[in-house]
Parts: structure tokens; C-alpha cells; sequence
């Protein structure tokens, strides 16, 4: 077995020295009807690395993947070109093999990189500060709800009809256990978000509005009258992020007044991955740091006055806590991080802003293109690089339909929200840098097809 | 003026109905350095033996309970720029919260200094 | 004679007396100051080519980003050597033994790594069609299956996201249960010894929280426990083995009393790496147990995740486990069950943890350790992990105060104190001692119920030449430590920095980076 190094006489060697005649003696605590007396029946024993390389590559090959076909899937997980750097810097054991840099002395590799990403989130976003990163974006939504009930004292949070609802079934599951009540709402099949129905809601019982931004339709509007009027009434607005490449053209939630942004950092460095593991970013005001969950790296001395990192304000951890941490979240995502953080400073401000535009433009010209089918209407007047197409017939089957022509064309609402009869004929399409013009037409000729 | 102690390490000077209170020498030495220290706003009212304070250092956060109830006239609002009063002087400049005492017979049930000494010799 | 060479190289040993004198970089030759992004990189500068944008009129609602937003970027090179430099600042599994207890640093086998990166599995959309992803929903079925095989149990939930969140899924099963039968139960039962988490994750969910003692032996003291139970008692949370590196005789008992009295048992699965394929939880009466995937099945630690917590449960709780789960239909097609067919297919699950479908990504890597081990290699497995930790325990409790070795065998970790160090020596000082022999420190400071903890797990990976060069080691340092050697007060001397001071960065914040003129204009 090529993962144990222990040979038969180093086992012998080993018990003899503790005293023990066999290894059935150091398991004598377990009571002796769960004892198995050999290895487990039923299931196979152990295999060669080509045995199991070859299951995989047999399983992996009945997937559709997104680079061997006209891809336009969005709805909260992006495909972008991650250079090749990136996943070179990854599989580094120093990164891959390294535990929580709780011991900083020999971990200020993991520590400054953090310390960097918080940086790179905090500006992304337009806020003061930024943690360590949070599991995926629909936990990190969760826990500024969360956050922002602990710093109004208020459980009431509205919630955009606009949030993925992902998002909002995460929030359902946990508020049923807080205490908390969210006022949610359907999304329209419509240019106009539910801004009026949010400003409405706001009164002095409410802690949080929460806006995606751009929406799950890929509407974009400005944030700026909904953070006056929460701010007006005591209480936060928390922006979520679910395609960071946006910003690098649209502008940044915390410069429109929000206090908390999170979001999805899958779409830097981190690939698809059929959903996971993901990043989530979490920033806000540096008035709220003590109320942040997860964890935080900060800059420090060493006792030879040398800038080092480490690991801070631990305390409101549940790891020393205990039953009074701020939140449930114990790890981060460290290597997705990472991975984002590396991709991330290889574009720099002009490579992001470069790719945004043209995430933007493409996207710009696949709308004209696909609204030239009759029958098929654009929804958004605005949108970054994902926008809602308005079919003649139910989106879903035609989703199907072209998986059968190999070509992943986009997501149906109603796979988002099944037996909303308003939303089946949407199709949420996303266009992104690694779209060309042929996948275009490609895509355009086969929905004509399919619709005719 | 009188001094008095709680199991809980708090100290509680009183002068007539009013008091104020702190954690002692001996829980800063055992805490380490103090990083953080949230006090309750005056107008709170608190309970015998419930949360009144959070005290943070490297190592942990623990609770600061009140000795005893009342409602607080002041929380020490130096000690957020300048946590470290409570290690370089717990029982004067690094107190936590002055309050009005409701009952006054809840002192009876606190250690004075000498007692409190003997409890923390016997730790 | 040949003509000589007039180069004037000839070869000398130098002066090895001298001490080394400060060098003009700060640099210590292959030990590299690296300098922040910040620092070094510049707005203008990518390290990446895109194609020029087709000119559009932008539809972007007037929202477009004019303010600079501060990132800096750097080419290619500069990068790849950026975070090269910033990697050698670490120390990885790869590099040298890593002991931290309850945390499972196990070797990371490269083929998991190669498999998660297949196209079929890493390039794939979490909301394609599920016709069009069938091998990727039977990679989570398969190793859902193994998991219940290996554990004895009925069902599994593969979406929490880590350890803790797997925690939050057990308990809020047992609430779901509990709610089904309006049972309004709120205390849940943790001894004194378990990961903070487990406290953590009942007291999000609304239960209140009791201590269950330890007897002297170190173990859950059952007659305490049974004696606490009742109709307010919602369940117990245990760590087997538990955190002293100790077996739960008593864990069936433990069970038995439970159930009897209307209870739910969780157990947290962080040492499970001890027992697989020796013990079926599901035979000791556990109703849920989170398994963390990155300790007992070797996906990468990452440098602090993304780990990957599935959660076993029994027949009891496995109503009310979360969505989505995958299926599979009897003509071996696999299905997703989520919100749209819940209510036919799993009326009573608690709802939704996560978008999508939990940690893929680590199913892979798992799975493909899984499968090389096969059950006879995970038996042997937990056999190996448990005789290097009695062989460290044994081979060093007679240096160190280890507080439970009368207790019998220890598991897969061992477990000492500093009781017996000279005055003012603690067990930070033999953590800082290690890094300068060249080891990652034990977990030190847990469980709470030692005091000065230093918590010892080797895992199975390690020879045991590596083992014997530790014993020497620690042995080493232990004795300086009674000694009162002051020099190991100052360690580490030969780390890349330094102690780090934790006051300071916890007192006054510094999160992220300024430019230097924002300082001064902040002051």
C-alpha cells in the first residue's frame, strides 16, 4: 500500500516497544461487539494509481465540460481563462500541504498572502476591510445577515427579489433557527428590480436590506437612494457579489453607501468545479471589524522588530469561544483564496478592467444577436456580462434541447425556481471572455431551431 | 467607601448607592494582555450574576459579570483606545462600569479583600 | 608543464569561524524577504493578454467605475516568483513531519490531485442539465456510498462545506426530528473536553449548552451523563476517540442511556482517522457524525481549507437531512433531488445549507484515496496511525507528564502536559523549540481540560525513522525545558521571523494594506 511507509518488522519493532504482542491490544477500549475482525465486507480492496485513474477518466468522461462546447452558464458560477500560473502556484506543497498558519513563525507564506487578498477584496469592493475568506458566497451572504442583526439588535432583513435563490433558500434555513424573519419576494420577468418594494420595507425594526448587484437576471442598478434610506432608519445594506469580474467596469457596492459586500470569488482562479469548493469574500466598514465573522490576518512586528503576519482577534472564533463565537464558520478557503489572489494579480487594475470590458462587449453583442430570433426578448436594460432572455415557450426543456445539440445554453429560471409559472420562460445567459463569435452564432442557430 | 470581591474575580467599590466595578489584579495576570474590553452603555440595566462586560485578551474573550444588579450611570469608555489600562491598572484606571445599586443586600453574599485573597491563595 | 591557468581561481574552505555579518537585501541566502504586492506591483502592469474589447455602447446603466480601485498587477514571472518566495515562508506536510492533534496531517497523495483536475469533473457547471453530468453525480455517489459503508450508517448529507458547518447539519437534523415529533427538548449535552465547535454549532441552533464531566481517566463520565438526562435533554455531542486520544468505552452505554431517554447522539467525527475500518460507528449507536474529509481522507489542509465535512446519519435523522442529494434510479441513472422534487422525493429535510451541491472538488480527491486504500488499506490505515501514536506515547512519558497514559492505549494522538517543566517554561516554549529542530509544533493549549495540552498525531504516514528523529527531538527540547535553558525562552532563532507580536496586531488592527502617505494623512 503506497501511502504507509511502516514495513512488517518496523511494525513488530514498534509493538514490542510499547508492550503490546499485537495490534488488537491497543484497541482493547472498543467494546468487543463492535469490534470488525476484518476489514469490511462488501466493499473492494485496495487499487493501483492506474486502476483508479482509469474509474475517473471513465466517470469524467460522461461530463459536458464547459471549454469542449459553446458554454453560457452563469447564475452564480462563472467560467473564466485561469491562467496557467495560477494552478501552477496552487499545487506548490508549501500552499497545497500547509495547515491554518496558527503557528506564524512559519507560516507568514499563507499569513502575507491573506493579508494581501484582504487587501484585494477590501478594494474590489470599496470597503475599509476584508477577512480571510468564508466558504462560498451563499454562506457569506448568510453570516452579514447574521453580522448585521448583531450590530442593529434587530431581526427583520429584506431581502431583494434579486438575490440568487440559492442565497435566499440558505437564509430561509438558518433564520429558522435565529429567530430571524426575511421579507422576500419572486423576482419579475421584468427591467425593473424591486427597488420601490425594498424601500418600502425598510423601517425602524429593520437590520439589513440585502441587493445582489448585478441581480440574478444581470440587472445592475445604483444602490445609493437604498443605502440613504437604511442608514435613515438605523439599519445596514449589505451588497452581494456573485461575479467580482463586474466590478472591474461597474462601480463598487461600498462606494455606493453599502456597509457589509460578500460575495462569490469563484469566478478568479477558481474554476467551476461543479460548485464547489468556492470562495466566499466578505468586507465592510472598519467600525464593524469586531463584529466580523471568520477568520483575520493582520500585520504585526516580530521581537526583532521585523513586519510579520498572524492570525488576529481569534477570540470571537467558536474555536476559543465556544458557544459565544460570532458565527458558525470555523475554516476559510484558504487555497481558493489563493488561487484568487494569484489570478488576481496577474491582471492588475489594467488586465481587470480589460477583461471586464470585454466580458461586457461580448455579452453586449450575444444579446443583439440572440434578440434577433423572433419570438425572443431581452428582459434587462442593463447588465455586465449575464442578462435574461424572455422565450416564446418554457426555458427548461430548451435548455435540455440544446444539451442534446452540445451546447450548454445558459440557465433556466425554471430550474432556479421551479413551479413559478411568471419566470419558465426566462433563460439567464452569460457571456464571458471564453465565448467566441462562432459559439454565438452556433448557439443562435440552434435556439432558432429549437423554437421554430 | 467599601471594597468588595466576587468568585468571578470582579471587584465592586461601593459609596452609598452607587459603585463601581472592575476585574482584579489577579484575573488580568491570568487573562495576558488585554486586547479589547467592551463595557455596557449607561442606562442598562443588569442583573446579578449576568453579562455585563466583555473582556478580551489574546488568548480568550470571557464575560465580566456584574457582582451586583443596577443600572449603569457610565461605562469606561478609555478603556477602547487604551485596553491595556486593565493590565497596567485594573483596580483603579482600568475599571469597567459604575452603577446604581438596586438592592443593596446583594453585597452581603461578596468576599472583602481579605477573603478574596484567601480564595485566590487557595486557586 | 601545461601552460597554467591564469584565472586565478583556486579552491578554499574560507573562514568558518566568522559570524555571518548582515547582508545589504536582508536576505539570508535561500531564506528570501519578499515584499508586498502592494510594494512591488503597479496599476498599469498584467500578467495576462486579452483580446482588445469590440467597441459597444455600453449598457452598463450609467454605473461605470471611474475612481481607481488600487489593484496592483505584476507579469507573469514576477508573479510566479512572488509566490514562490512567499510558499518557502511555509512549512507544509511535503516538507517535514507536521504532529498537530486533531487536525490529521496526513501525506496528500498527488494522484487525488490529478484526478480532481480532469476536465470532466473541474469543468463542469453546477447548474448543467443532469444529463449532461452524470459522471460527476456518480463521484458524489459513489463515495456517498463508501461513507456509509465505512461508517454502518443509513443515509449521508454530502453539501456542509467543513467540519463545523457538518456540526450545524447534524444538529439542526436532531431539531428537525424533534420538531416532527413536537418534542420542544433544548439542552444538548457536550463534555468538557470537545472541540469548541461542537458548543458553537448547539448554540447556534438555540439549545442551550451543558458540561458533561470527565472522570480521572479521562473519559466521558458516564453515571454524570446518565444522570443528567431527561425530557429536556435534546442530545449529546461526543468526540470519539475523544480529544485525550482515548477510546469512549462506555460510547454504546452512552447510547443505550440516550436513546432510552429520548435523545439524539452526535458524534463529531474529527478523529475518525483512529478507527476506520475497525469500528462501524453506526454499531455504537450514533445518530449523525460529520466526517471531515481533509483528515481521515487526505484532502489537502490548503493552508486553512476549503475543507469538506459530509455528515452520516442513521435511520432516525436521515428524514431530515439537507438539499440537494443525488440519486440513483434502478436503471443506473443518477438524479438531483432538490427544492422542484423535494416534497415527493424528501418531504421532511431541513432545507438548504449551501448554493449547489457541496465541496466536489474535495469528493474527488477523497474518493480517490478511498479507492487506492480499498477497505483492507483503510483497516491498516487506522492500525498504523494508532501504533505511531502509542509509539511516541511510550517513548516519551517518561520525559513529559502524559496525564492519561495510565488510562491504557492511546489512539491515534497522544497526549502530554507541562507539568514537571522549570519554572516559567511552558508549552509554547517546546512548540517554539520544535520549530527550530525543524517540526511543526503539536497542537498545544487543547484540550482545555490539561493544562499546557501538548496533543501528538503523527497519522499513518510517517516511516519510522521519522518517528524515532521526532522522539529525539522532543526529548531534546522537553529536557531544556526542565532545565530552564533560556535560549529556548527566545526560540524560534532559525524560523523566517521571529515571535510574532499578538498584542499589537490584536490591539490596534491592521487588516489591510495602506499606502504609506494614507498612513500618515490617516494620523
Amino acid at each position: 500500500m503506497r501511502y504507509l511507509p511502516l514495513t512488517p518488522s518496523d511494525r513488530h519493532a514498534m509493538l514490542g516497544i510499547i508492550g503490546a504482542k499485537s495490534i488488537d491490544d491497543l484497541f482493547v477500549d472498543v467494546p468487543a461487539q463492535a469490534r470488525l475482525d476484518g476489514p469490511i465486507r462488501g466493499l473492494p480492496n485496495h487499487a493501483s494509481e492506474m486502476a483508479v485513474e482509469r474509474h475517473f477518466s471513465t466517470l469524467a468522461r460522461k461530463n459536458m465540460t464547459a471549454s469542449q462546447h459553446p458554454f453560457f452558464l452563469g447564475a452564480g458560477a462563472y467560467k473564466h481563462h485561469v491562467p496557467a500560473s495560477v494552478d501552477h502556484i496552487t499545487q506548490r506543497g508549501e500552499f497545497l500541504t500547509a495547515y491554518t498558519p496558527y503557528q506564524p513563525e512559519i507560516a507568514q507564506g499563507t499569513l502575507q498572502m491573506l493579508f494581501e487578498f484582504q487587501t484585494q477584496v477590501a478594494r474590489l469592493f470599496g470597503c475599509d476591510v476584508a477577512n480571510a475568506s468564508m466558504y462560498d458566497g451563499s454562506t457569506a451572504c448568510w453570516e452579514a445577515i447574521g453580522m448585521a442583526g448583531r450590530i442593529t439588535k434587530r431581526t427583520k432583513a429584506v431581502l431583494s427579489s434579486g438575490l440568487h435563490p440559492h442565497y435566499v433558500s440558505v437564509a430561509k434555513t438558518m433564520a429558522r433557527y435565529t429567530g430571524d424573519t426575511l421579507d422576500t419576494a419572486l423576482p419579475d420577468l421584468s427591467a425593473k428590480t424591486d427597488s420601490v418594494r425594498l424601500l418600502d420595507a425598510i423601517d425602524g425594526e429593520t437590520s439589513c436590506v440585502v441587493v445582489q448587484y448585478p441581480d440574478i437576471l444581470g440587472r445592475i442598478e445604483d444602490l445609493s437612494a437604498i443605502a440613504a434610506k437604511a442608514h435613515e432608519h438605523g439599519a445596514l445594506l449589505i451588497a452581494v457579489v456573485t461575479e467580482p469580474v463586474a466590478l472591474g467596469a461597474i462601480k463598487a457596492p461600498g462606494d455606493m453607501g453599502a456597509d457589509i459586500v460578500v460575495g462569490e470569488g469563484q469566478s478568479l482562479g477558481v474554476g467551476l468545479q461543479f460548485g464547489g469548493p468556492y470562495v466566499g469574500l466578505f468586507a465592510c466598514k472598519e467600525k464593524f471589524v469586531r463584529q466580523m465573522p471568520g477568520r483575520l490576518c493582520g500585520e504585526t512586528v516580530d521581537a526583532q522588530g521585523k513586519r510579520g503576519f498572524v492570525l488576529t482577534l481569534s477570540t470571537r472564533e467558536q474555536h476559543i469561544r465556544r458557544e459565544k463565537a460570532t458565527s458558525n464558520i470555523c475554516t476559510n478557503s484558504g487555497l481558493c483564496a489563493l488561487a484568487f489572489s494569484v489570478h488576481l494579480t496577474l491582471l492588475g487594475e489594467k488586465g481587470l478592467r480589460g477583461l471586464a470590458q470585454l466580458n461586457h462587449a461580448l455579452a453586449v453583442q450575444a444579446a443583439d444577436r440572440l434578440t434577433q430570433i423572433a419570438g425572443v426578448e431581452l428582459v434587462n436594460d442593463s447588465f455586465f456580462n449575464e442578462f435574461t432572455l424572455k422565450l416564446p415557450k418554457e426555458a427548461r426543456p430548451v435548455v435540455r434541447a440544446l444539451a442534446d445539440h452540445e451546447i450548454l445554453g445558459g440557465v433556466s429560471l425554471g430550474r432556479l425556481y421551479p413551479g413559478t409559472d411568471a419566470l419558465s420562460k426566462g433563460l439567464v445567459v452569460a457571456v464571458t471572455e471564453v465565448v467566441t463569435s462562432e459559439d454565438v452564432e452556433t448557439f443562435a442557430v440552434a435556439l432558432q431551431e429549437i423554437l421554430a | 467607601m467599601t471594597r468588595f470581591f466576587t468568585e468571578d474575580h470582579e471587584w465592586i467599590e461601593v459609596d452609598g448607592d452607587t459603585a463601581t466595578v472592575g476585574i482584579t489584579h489577579y484575573a488580568q495576570s491570568q487573562l495576558g494582555d488585554i486586547v479589547f474590553a467592551e463595557v455596557p452603555a449607561a442606562g442598562a440595566t443588569l442583573k446579578k450574576g449576568g453579562d455585563a462586560a466583555i473582556v478580551e485578551s489574546v488568548k480568550a474573550a470571557s464575560d465580566v459579570y456584574a457582582p451586583v444588579s443596577g443600572t449603569v450611570i457610565e461605562g469606561n469608555d478609555a478603556l477602547e483606545g487604551d485596553p491595556a489600562l486593565v493590565n497596567s491598572d485594573p483596580e483603579g484606571e482600568g475599571w469597567f462600569f459604575k452603577l446604581t445599586l438596586s438592592d443593596t443586600s446583594e453585597l452581603d453574599s461578596l468576599m472583602n479583600a481579605a477573603a478574596y485573597q484567601a480564595f485566590v491563595d487557595g486557586l | 608543464m601545461n601552460a597554467i591557468n591564469q584565472s586565478g581561481w583556486k579552491p578554499e574552505m574560507g573562514n568558518a569561524g566568522e559570524t555571518a555579518p548582515a547582508t545589504f537585501t536582508g536576505n539570508k541566502a535561500l531564506m528570501l524577504e519578499e515584499a508586498l504586492i502592494f510594494e512591488i506591483g503597479t496599476a498599469a502592469t498584467t500578467g495576462v493578454d486579452l483580446a482588445d474589447a469590440p467597441k459597444v455602447a455600453a449598457r452598463l446603466g450609467n454605473l461605470e467605475r471611474h475612481r481607481d480601485i488600487g489593484l496592483p498587477g505584476l507579469s507573469e514571472p514576477e508573479t510566479v516568483r512572488h509566490y514562490t518566495r512567499l510558499s518557502r515562508q511555509n512549512y507544509a506536510i511535503d516538507l517535514g513531519f507536521f504532529p498537530l492533534g486533531s487536525c490529521t496531517m496526513k501525506h496528500n497523495p498527488r494522484l487525488n490531485e490529478k484526478v480532481a483536475r480532469m476536465a470532466g469533473f473541474a469543468d463542469v457547471h453546477p447548474l448543467q442539465p443532469v444529463e449532461t453530468v452524470q459522471g460527476a453525480l456518480a463521484v458524489i455517489n459513489e463515495l456517498a456510498m463508501w461513507l456509509i459503508q465505512l461508517t454502518g450508517m443509513h443515509g449521508v448529507a454530502m453539501t456542509p462545506k467543513a467540519g463545523a458547518h457538518g456540526e450545524l447539519c447534524g444538529i439542526l437534523c436532531i431539531k428537525a426530528a424533534l420538531a416532527a415529533r413536537g418534542d420542544p427538548r433544548c439542552v444538548i449535552l457536550v463534555p468538557e473536553s470537545a472541540h469548541g465547535t461542537n458548543p458553537a454549532s448547539a448554540a447556534f441552533a438555540g439549545f442551550s449548552v451543558e458540561n458533561i464531566p470527565a472522570t480521572s481517566e479521562g473519559r466521558v463520565d458516564l453515571a454524570a451523563l446518565t444522570a443528567r438526562l431527561g425530557p429536556d435533554v435534546a442530545g449529546v455531542m461526543i468526540t470519539n476517540p475523544n480529544t485525550c486520544g482515548l477510546f469512549e468505552r462506555d460510547m454504546k452505554a452512552i447510547s443505550d442511556a440516550v436513546h432510552a431517554a429520548g435523545g439524539y447522539v452526535y458524534c463529531d467525527g474529527a478523529n475518525f482517522n483512529a478507527i476506520v475500518g475497525r469500528v462501524r460507528p453506526g454499531d455504537l449507536g450514533i445518530d449523525a457524525m460529520h466526517i471531515n474529509l481533509h483528515k481521515t481522507f487526505s484532502t489537502p489542509h490548503g493552508g486553512g481549507g476549503p475543507g469538506s465535512g459530509p455528515v452520516v446519519l442513521s435511520e432516525a435523522l436521515s428524514p431530515y437531512g439537507p438539499l440537494p442529494y443525488t440519486a440513483r434510479n434502478a436503471d443506473g441513472h443518477y438524479t438531483l433531488i432538490e427544492e422542484e422534487t423535494a416534497q415527493e422525493y424528501h418531504p421532511h429535510s431541513f432545507g438548504r445549507m449551501t448554493a449547489f451541491h457541496g465541496q466536489m472538488g474535495m469528493f474527488t480527491r477523497a474518493l480517490s484515496y478511498i479507492m487506492s486504500h480499498g477497505a483492507d488499506g483503510l483497516r491498516q490505515v487506522a492500525e498504523d496511525a494508532v501504533l505511531n501514536a502509542n509509539y511516541i506515547l511510550r517513548s516519551l512519558e517518561d520525559v513529559l507528564e502524559a496525564p492519561f497514559a495510565h488510562s491504557g492505549p492511546c489512539m491515534h494522538e497522544a497526549l502530554f502536559s507541562d507539568n514537571g517543566l522549570a519554572d516559567g517554561f511552558s508549552t509554547l516554549d517546546i512548540a517554539k523549540g520544535l520549530i527550530d529542530e525543524g517540526y511543526h509544533p503539536m497542537t498545544v493549549y487543547f484540550p482545555l481540560v490539561v493544562h499546557g495540552a501538548m496533543l501528538v498525531e503523527p497519522t499513518e504516514t510517517e516511516s519510522k525513522a521519522t518517528l524515532d528523529q521526532f522522539i529525539g527531538a522532543l526529548r531534546s527540547v522537553a529536557e531544556r525545558a526542565k532545565a530552564g535553558d533560556p535560549s529556548l525562552k527566545s526560540a524560534p532563532h532559525h524560523a523566517p521571523r521571529r515571535r510574532l507580536d499578538e498584542t499589537q496586531a490584536a490591539r490596534k488592527p491592521v487588516l489591510v494594506w495602506r499606502e504609506p502617505e494614507q498612513l500618515v494623512a490617516a494620523e
